[in-house]
């Protein structure tokens, strides 16, 4: 690469972090002012407070935020889970097995996962009240596992394509039953598409906000996404902005943590070495 | 330790293109069996239906006396390396080469007595706490064997296992696998198109085309008295050169001139028109470094070198020559057949290194006729194969294996109670 090269693709990827990280800056930014330093007009807080953190962790707005924050991890976390194993299967075999309706699955999987969640809201909100799912943990683990099993299928089956078949023959060959093959060969192989897998699939359920709002009713089962849709200012007339920031912010922390934790995870080929290199 | 025999063994794929075709072999206890053909013959797949990994389509699969088309890989007790080594990467070359051992729920003090074991016999020992990725490729193919040695299996088998070396390393795994198989005496079957691994391991070797077998033989009868146009092709490097010829009385004539027949082959080749006459490129030389009193079994001819190839332990002369169009298309496909590409009809000559003949100039060659094959270019059939000496050729073969085995086995028992007897005084010491 040129000298010249080299300064474009400095100044276009700035030019992209930027554009990327602003909105992220300005609700952190949000989150600090105090309520009359809200509509000042200035991007940085005129001395940062932590009045809006205060008002949600233990304040007024507390009851409302805390256990939204306990709901959404405990649904997100098991929706996780269930999903990754059931696409770990499902993925397994898609990958390996020839078995007629193989297409079938994968395109149903697609259709599911392009199909509109708001169309499905309103005879879902009708079902669950009638079996008594309204309201719910497993109200809301069941339909995010429609929103994250069928991303977490087409991944995990990427990966899966990837491991070479001849481990689980070797491992065949040395006197490892399907299953043995499987658990001690295929999976520790596929934990990087795994952990990748689960963090999309937490993603995906952790910004939520349909569901969220549509199936739950109290602090049962309400997410965060919901939760912060219905802070309300001190009087009828004060928005809630600085609160929704502070909590914007806490709900991004995770998530950032997760990426930052696993991307070495992520990124890391385990099958290095597996095959002639 | 057993037996291997198979009994039309036919495997069909889905859309009934037969991948082997009716394929009955038996591979003796302790034999090394080769495996060899182009690509797509069927020989990779006929291992795999040997381990388990294939379904047989029809036939029978008898290991050790038993039937195993319907078992699985785990139940048939066999081991296998596989072509791109299949070591499992999260593991380390202990466990990798323990890995049988645990499924077979061994205790650990088993597992590592004999995982020591084979690590010593294969110079793994440096290597046991390293993952398979930091390991260089002769290193992986080691731990592959590895693995495969550590239990007692009925047989080995190998899938293209030095395909992925250097030419260098290649050679040396190649006399390692060698030593290996002699000293264990196991039954031994391996797949490669490299003919030189064909000839160098095997005690017999099973010449394999379009998943049918066209001759199972020692090495040396494969190549000495090849059963038709196609074997007679892929074994040897320069391959046999082929040139067309018509029959006249007791003579061959061919584009080097007249070849003088003795009167069983003379007998043999009447009646045909046109024919292919395989000559090594050893059976010629220069003829101006011809022995006086070898002269008379051989014809001199005139021709015109193309290219001389200089190696310094030998030499070899491309020599050009006319064809007529069915003969010069049927061996353009035969080369394409055995993976090569032959572009023009030319017979390639080994001569003395020494030889002073110069590319482009007209020189005198001498040919040893004693020994060429004739063979009949519609069906391919070697029509001047010697049976008899061919199979004396194998026999011989045989006996030396037998021998061979006969000396592992008896100096294996041996060197087993000497190194239990050390063993023991280890774990004296160890105790004390």
């Amino acid at each position: 690469m040129s000298r010249k090269e080299k300064i474009w693709w400095w100044i276009g990827g700035v030019g992209i972090v930027v554009y990327c990280l602003f909105p992220i800056g300005w609700i952190v930014a949000l989150s600090f002012k105090s309520a009359g330093d809200l509509n000042s007009g200035s991007f940085l807080p005129n001395g940062a407070v932590l009045d809006n953190y205060t008002l949600i962790l233990t304040g007024n707005a507390s009851d409302l935020f805390l256990p939204a924050l306990v709901n959404s991890f405990g649904i997100c976390l098991i929706a996780t889970a269930i999903s990754c194993l059931l696409a770990m299967f499902c993925a397994y075999a898609i990958a390996r097995l020839d078995f007629p309706g193989k297409k079938l699955v994968l395109s149903t999987a697609l259709v599911v996962a392009i199909f509109p969640v708001i169309s499905i809201v309103t005879p879902l909100f009708n079902v669950w009240r009638q079996i008594g799912l309204y309201d719910t943990w497993p109200g809301l683990i069941i339909p995010y596992l429609s929103l994250t099993l069928p991303i977490s299928i087409w991944t995990m089956s990427a990966f899966f394509r990837e491991i070479p078949w001849e481990m689980e023959q070797a491992a065949q060959v040395d006197g490892a039953t399907t299953w043995q093959a499987f658990r001690k060969v295929i999976v520790p192989l596929a934990a990087p598409g795994v952990f990748t897998t689960a963090i999309i699939a937490f993603f995906i359920a952790w910004n939520d906000f349909v569901y969220g709002i549509s199936l739950t009713s109290t602090e049962n089962a309400r997410p965060v996404p919901a939760a912060l849709g219905l802070f309300s200012g001190a009087s009828q007339f004060e928005d809630p902005t600085g609160a929704i920031a502070a909590a914007a912010v806490i709900v991004t922390i995770p998530v950032v943590v997760l990426v930052l934790l696993f991307q070495r995870r992520i990124v890391a080929g385990l099958t290095n070495g597996a095959v002639k290199g | 330790m057993a037996s291997i025999e198979m009994k039309n063994i036919v495997k069909q794929y889905g859309d009934g293109y037969p991948a082997v075709n009716d394929v009955s072999l038996d591979i003796a206890d302790g034999e090394f069996m080769i495996l060899v053909g182009p690509s797509g013959c069927g020989k990779s797949t006929l291992l795999r239906m040997i381990v388990g990994l294939e379904d047989i389509t029809s036939g029978d699969m008898v290991i050790g006396g038993s039937r195993v088309n319907d078992k699985a890989p785990r139940d048939r007790n066999l081991s296998m390396v596989f072509q791109n080594y299949a070591l499992y990467p999260h593991m380390t070359v202990f466990e990798n080469i323990a890995f049988p051992l645990r499924l077979a729920k061994m205790d650990d003090d088993e597992v590592r007595r004999r995982v020591t074991e084979a690590s010593d016999v294969l110079e793994l020992k440096d290597h046991l706490d390293r993952k398979p990725a930091n390991l260089s490729g002769g290193q992986r193919q080691r731990v592959a064997m590895g693995r495969a040695i550590v239990r007692q299996a009925e047989a080995f088998l190998f899938d293209e296992p030095l395909s992925n070396l250097d030419a260098k390393l290649r050679g040396q795994m190649r006399t390692e696998i060698s030593r290996l198989q002699r000293r264990l005496g196991i039954t031994t079957v391996y797949v490669t198109h490299d003919q030189t691994e064909a000839m160098t391991l095997g005690d017999r070797v099973c010449v394999l085309r379009k998943g049918k077998i066209q001759q199972v033989a020692s090495p040396r009868e494969l190549y000495e008295q090849p059963v038709n146009l196609f074997v007679a092709g892929f074994i040897g490097s320069p391959p046999m050169n082929f040139l067309p010829a018509t029959v006249e009385g007791n003579r061959l004539v061919t584009p080097f001139g007249p070849i003088e027949l003795d009167e069983a082959r003379a007998a043999k080749v009447a009646g045909h028109e046109l024919l292919l006459v395989g000559i090594r490129p050893e059976y010629f030389e220069d003829a101006s470094l011809v022995d006086e009193a070898k002269r008379p079994v051989g014809s001199v001819f005139t021709a015109r070198v193309d290219v001389t190839e200089w190696l310094g332990d030998s030499q070899y002369a491309y020599i050009p020559y006319e064809a007529p169009e069915s003969i010069t298309t049927q061996l353009r496909e035969l080369s394409r057949e055995l993976d090569s590409e032959e572009l023009r009809t030319q017979a390639i000559v080994s001569i003395d290194s020494t030889s002073r003949i110069r590319e482009g100039r007209e020189a005198e060659f001498w040919l040893d006729t004693r020994k060429i094959h004739v063979f009949d270019p519609h069906s391919g059939e070697n029509l001047t194969r010697d049976a008899e000496a061919g199979a004396a050729l194998t026999r011989m073969a045989t006996e030396d294996r037998l021998e061979h085995l006969e000396a592992a086995r008896g100096g294996q028992d041996g060197a087993s109670g000497g190194k239990s007897g050390e063993r023991g005084g280890a774990t004296a010491v160890g105790a004390a």
